[in-house]
């Protein structure tokens, strides 16, 4: 067999990190887990429908089980009630995993500053980005998408994210 | 205009009210709810009230019955053995107000947690004072008394217990279920709300009138617009004010499209859960369609916060008519092609014919309102019962079912967006130029030329922004027929700008009251379909 011709290789095969790859395929394939519950939630659907299209950025796979799962969208006001059932369902998604607060409500609490309604959910779990909004537009939900893509390129790829938080639903 | 009010003895209520059925003709129980009389600057009883809301079987009539409850003892017979709808409406008022109801089957929290102290809706409880949840409940004491009911044992049957929800795909936003199957049949089920709760009653005690328009957007979010003019018609009606003609007309085209719209969501999501993904399209994408539309006149596309009360902000933008005509031919066509895929579909006919059906008097006993009861061939529609907005001068058709089973409950929302949109082409041919606003300083808004080119306009601003709009003092229930059913709003003024007490009657809250009990002896997968066609909207179930 002539070897004098290995520059033939030269399209074939490529040098890269291993970072670079599993970041290239993390982008390109995020596996939503929605937690709607109000009005953002109707608008979440709209985002999914064919006018916006979550799937021309690789998102569209809307996961309903935890475990298939590595972003989180909470979309909708989180009530006390509710809580512990999210951050049931945080805990049980495998890492590396993403959240993204949709609304006013998801964020802050919105307008309901009241007995009911929890503060935000980063009073329970660690949130990666906050859409703004009461509800936001579709193509704010897509904008966020699209961070959580530039932002998992730019963090360390084989490390348990956010070992250090601590919500106020962890030691009971 | 007020409510007319006959005041009980709390000894003698369950008597009047089974009296109240049985010999006057008053079926149908709108509402339970309560009155804290804490604040009340002369309060004319005891600390609480209870107030009972009765629909006359003709349902044109409404009364309303008052109870004062003595101080010392905190308790009233309970009327769950005389109205299906008294059961949930109770647990409310007990989980709101602490008010003890004997004889009822079932009296625990419905809408806050169970590890929650105390009870928010009393005045002085603070409206901020928010309390952590740590664990949810396994709602086994509800379920052990309903196979004890039925003589089953958990292990002796083989039963199985199935949790769904209150996060699942299709428990359509935050419901919870639990349900007792043999093989895939369903022996008992048991529903948990109140997920969604989010304080609107107590909210509205904090805010002036045009500052809740915002928070009643938020009850049936997927026809935001029909409940701000829902609130904003009852408030006018304390008022005594009408809308000049304009107004009216652009609320009726506004109502009927959101009517549209609602039903559209329902059915798409519906038709998703039974596998029709392309249905889902077909009649989602029109609803976006009536998104710009709206976006286009009210700057939002979802939470419009529209009207005022009195009106609304302001007039229809030039070409609206093209735009809205538009709209329509879209949503004729959405609806044709999902209709072509449906009607003579034998997989779509076969899973939701005869599958839980509701007769004519359980719906009536359940509370049930809107197209769910009109499904059950029961005619009422207060479009028809009880025109307001010059309903009555539109040529449209009542849809009513026959069996009331989940294909009925579908099949009327279909025909009722036909029937909704005839009356848009008809109120747009008739739509008169004029005035939208209530003309009355008090009430509406200065323009803004007048606020920054005069002192009057500005101070007159001033106090509507500070002040609110002030309604005489008294109570009323003013009713409208919502996309779900009856819509209502029980308020009391103290004469303030701000509302002395809010109670939303909502229509979802009594369907979902009777969907454990009508998906008994169907499959789980019946269950799913059920709950679609029931379209439980959780921000207006839970508030
Ligand atoms: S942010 Fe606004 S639209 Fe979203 S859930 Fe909260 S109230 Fe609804």
């Amino acid at each position: 067999m002539d070897l004098s011709n290995t520059h033939m290789l030269d399209d074939a095969v490529v040098t890269t990190t291993i970072d670079t790859v599993v970041s290239w395929g993390r982008e390109a394939s995020l596996w939503p887990f929605v937690f709607g519950t109000a009005c953002c939630a109707i608008e979440f659907m709209s985002t999914a429908a064919s006018r916006y299209d979550i799937s021309r950025f690789g998102a569209e796979v809307l996961r309903f089980s935890p475990r298939h799962a590595d972003l989180l969208v909470v979309a909708g006001t989180v009530s006390y009630k509710q809580a512990p059932i999210l951050k049931q369902i945080y805990d049980q998604m495998p890492e590396p995993k993403w959240v993204i607060a949709v609304g006013a409500c998801a964020c802050t609490g919105g307008f309901y500053d009241n007995y009911t309604t929890l503060q935000g959910i980063d009073e329970i779990i660690p949130v990666d980005v906050y859409v703004a909004g009461c509800p936001p537009r579709p193509e704010a939900i897509l904008d966020a998408v699209l961070d959580i893509k530039r932002q998992l390129k730019r963090e360390p790829k084989f490390e348990v994210r956010n070992t250090d938080f601590k919500g106020k639903l962890d030691d009971v | 205009m007020m409510s007319k009010t006959i005041t009980l003895e709390s000894a003698t209520l369950f008597s009047t009210i089974k009296h109240a059925k049985e010999a006057l003709g008053f079926t149908f129980l709108l509402d339970i709810t309560a009155v804290d009389n804490l604040n009340k600057a002369t309060p004319s009883s005891g600390r609480f009230e209870l107030i009972y809301i009765l629909r006359h079987n003709t349902f044109k009539e409404i009364q309303l019955y008052k109870v004062a409850l003595g101080d010392e003892d905190l308790s009233i017979e309970s009327i769950s053995s005389l109205f299906g709808s008294a059961d949930w409406a109770e647990r409310e008022v007990y989980d709101q107000y602490g008010i003890h109801f004997q004889n009822h089957p079932m009296l625990k929290r419905i809408l806050n947690h169970n590890e929650f102290v105390g009870h928010p809706l009393r005045k002085d409880y603070e409206i901020t004072k928010g309390q952590y949840c740590t664990t949810s409940q396994d709602l086994m004491d509800e379920m052990k008394p309903l196979l004890d009911a039925r003589k089953l044992d958990m292990n002796k049957d083989e039963l199985m217990i199935v949790n769904l929800g209150p996060s699942h795909p299709a428990s359509h936003g935050t419901i919870r279920t639990l349900a007792a199957l043999d093989g895939e049949t369903i022996v008992a089920a048991a529903a948990e709300i109140g997920y969604l709760h989010r304080g609107f009653e107590k909210s509205c005690e904090n805010h002036n009138y045009n500052q809740i328009i915002p928070y009643t957007d938020r009850l049936n979010y997927c026809s935001a617009l029909m409940n701000n003019i829902a609130f904003a018609k009852t408030v006018e009606e304390m008022l005594d004010v009408t809308l000049p003609d304009r107004g009216i007309f652009i609320r009726i085209i506004l109502s009927e499209l959101s009517r549209v719209i609602d039903h559209l969501v329902c059915l798409a999501a519906g038709l998703l859960d039974m596998g029709g993904q392309t249905n889902y399209w077909y009649l989602f994408n029109p609803r976006n369609d009536a998104y710009d539309f709206l976006s286009k006149l009210t700057g939002a596309r979802l939470t419009n916060s529209y009207m005022r009360i009195g009106g609304m902000t302001h007039d229809l933008y030039k070409g609206w008519e093209s735009d809205l005509n538009d709209v329509l031919k879209k949503i004729d066509f959405g609806i044709t092609e999902s209709l072509k895929m449906i009607t003579h579909n034998r997989i779509y006919n076969d899973r939701i014919q005869n599958v839980s059906p509701v007769s004519a008097s359980q719906a009536i006993d359940y509370g049930f309102t809107g197209p769910n009861l009109r499904a059950s061939g029961v005619t009422y529609d207060l479009r028809f019962t009880d025109p307001y907005y010059y309903y009555d001068s539109f040529d449209f058709n009542m849809v009513i079912g026959s069996v009331g089973d989940t294909y009925d409950r579908m099949m009327v929302r279909f025909d009722e967006m036909h029937e909704s949109m005839k009356i848009i082409k008809q109120a747009m041919k008739r739509i008169p130029s004029g005035e939208i606003n209530v003309p009355n300083k008090d009430i509406t808004m200065p323009s803004k030329e007048s606020v920054y080119g005069g002192i009057e306009g500005m101070m007159n601003q001033f106090k509507l922004v500070i002040d609110g709009v002030k309604v005489p003092e008294g109570e009323y229930y003013g009713a409208f027929e919502a996309a779900n059913g009856e819509l209502g709003f029980y308020i009391v003024s103290d004469g303030s700008g701000t509302p002395y007490k809010v109670k939303v009657r909502p229509p979802s809250f009594y369907h979902m009251a009777a969907y454990p009990k009508i998906i008994e002896n169907y499959q789980l997968a019946d269950a799913i379909m059920t709950l679609g066609s029931l379209n439980i909207i959780a921000g207006e179930m839970d508030r």
